[in-house]
């Protein structure tokens, strides 16, 4: 057993755990953040992406004690104040979901898609940087369209800041 | 998984030490193979020693004729270093081509290097670009470095601190993937030194792992051109076969990648 501490979603976390607990069963099972999914447990679906240190990882694929002293950020803490991200509110405005199991991490990979190409983004490179995640509902097409209408919005308002 | 003890030390006399005093003891890096190996309960080390924190094992130099590359650095970085990417762009580019974004984020040089993975990407450039492995007790050449599937120079504790790359004249790196797991099931890197030697090494399909395929090698040295390759093949008997791809079907694709490899020259070309 270790204790470690984690900073989840901007609050610090402190909890005794095994050495071999997964990031992801300390965000679900430990704080009870099940906003993040496990799709296939072997580092391939990208249904536990979730941010560490402000990069988009596979949170089934890291040891929660190798990640003390980290930040982390899920899709819990994505929204602001009751408004939805602008990364959720396009995938809400584009239906970019059928099930909605891969959601969480595609919406996470998303917004890191987006702040790492700053809004640059076309169809091509979205499909391209979403190869990490599976919708096994092949619901594809409208993912892409939210993806690229909120990089929009994001090279918008990046726009307007340097005004 | 089964139950083991994590440690993280902060130097590499504390890392060997934690090694040679624990039984049945790991190093972890990325973890991106190592960590699905335990979660399959394929391995059961009850020591995890990761090596992440340990200084030496962190940064990348670029020098005239040298790409230098700390074994803790994850492949996101080897593909965002703008030094590398004008020093050797084919090696930019493969470190840009393994697993997807999330694995790159994670996943380390010293790690796949380590691992030898048979369908890793990392030891095709390590062969073809004639490296040098150091670790905390000696230089090993890339020459001697491999020795067959998941087996390496390295002994028992001896730990990866960097990879010394060899600045080619120009290389290129062609890979076909798995298209569901994404690993390769052949992929050629082609080099020109800058004393006109040619190293193709080729990964994901042969049978002893990472290899250089000589026969490519002679005929690039008379004629540096795809051309040169034209009805050259390789024997199915040295491949791998599996429910994949067949040892014939992967020595077909071997040879049309180190074909492409040369086609894209100062680049990649991934299927």
């Amino acid at each position: 057993m270790s204790r470690i501490t984690i900073t989840v979603n901007g609050t610090p976390q402190t909890r005794d755990v095994e050495d071999r607990t997964l990031l992801v069963q300390f965000i679900r099972e430990h704080l009870g953040l099940t906003g993040t999914h496990v799709g296939c447990d072997t580092t391939q679906c990208g249904a536990c992406t979730i941010h560490l240190d402000g990069k988009a990882v596979k949170s089934c694929t890291v040891l929660a004690v190798a990640a003390d002293g980290s930040q982390v950020t899920t899709i819990e803490g994505l929204a602001e104040g009751g408004k939805l991200h602008d990364v959720q509110q396009a995938f809400h405005e584009h239906h970019g979901l059928q099930c909605g199991y891969c959601t969480p991490g595609m919406i996470m990979a998303s917004v890191d898609m987006i702040r790492r190409h700053d809004g640059m983004l076309d169809e091509h490179t979205v499909r391209h940087e979403l190869e990490g995640n599976i919708c096994r509902c092949t619901g594809y097409h409208n993912i892409v369209k939210a993806v690229l209408d909120a990089a929009e919005k994001h090279r918008a308002a990046h726009a307007v800041a340097a005004e | 998984m089964y139950a083991t003890t994590y440690h993280k030390p902060k130097t590499l006399a504390e890392a060997v030490e934690l090694f040679e005093n624990s039984d049945e003891p790991s190093y972890l890096s990325g973890g991106h193979t190592l960590i699905p190996t335990l979660k399959s309960r394929l391995a059961a080390p009850a020591h995890l020693i990761d090596v992440r924190n340990i200084p030496e094992l962190s940064g990348i130099e670029v020098t005239a004729d040298r790409v230098i590359i700390g074994s803790a650095t994850k492949h996101a970085v080897v593909a965002a270093s703008k030094e590398i990417k004008a020093a050797i762009p084919a090696l930019s580019g493969l470190a840009g081509s393994i697993g997807d974004v999330q694995v790159r984020h994670m996943g380390t040089i010293g790690g796949s290097t380590a691992n030898n993975d048979p369908a890793a990407d990392y030891p095709s450039a390590v062969l073809s670009l004639d490296a040098i492995v150091h670790t905390d007790r000696r230089e090993v050449p890339a020459a001697e470095y491999f020795q067959g599937l998941y087996t390496t120079a390295l002994e028992p504790g001896e730990i990866l601190v960097r990879v010394e790359f060899k600045i080619p004249e120009i290389a290129g790196y062609a890979k076909f993937r798995n298209p569901a797991s994404r690993y390769s099931m052949a992929a050629a890197f082609v080099s020109k030194h800058t004393d006109g030697h040619i190293r193709v090494a080729i990964t994901g399909a042969g049978n002893e792992g990472v290899f250089r395929w000589t026969e490519a090698e002679e005929l690039l040295t008379a004629n540096f051109s795809a051309e040169a390759l034209e009805g050259l093949t390789i024997d199915p008997s040295r491949m791998m076969g599996d429910m994949h791809a067949p040892a014939d079907y992967r020595a077909h694709l071997v040879a049309v990648m180190t074909r492409r490899a040369v086609q894209n020259l100062g680049g990649t070309h991934i299927l």
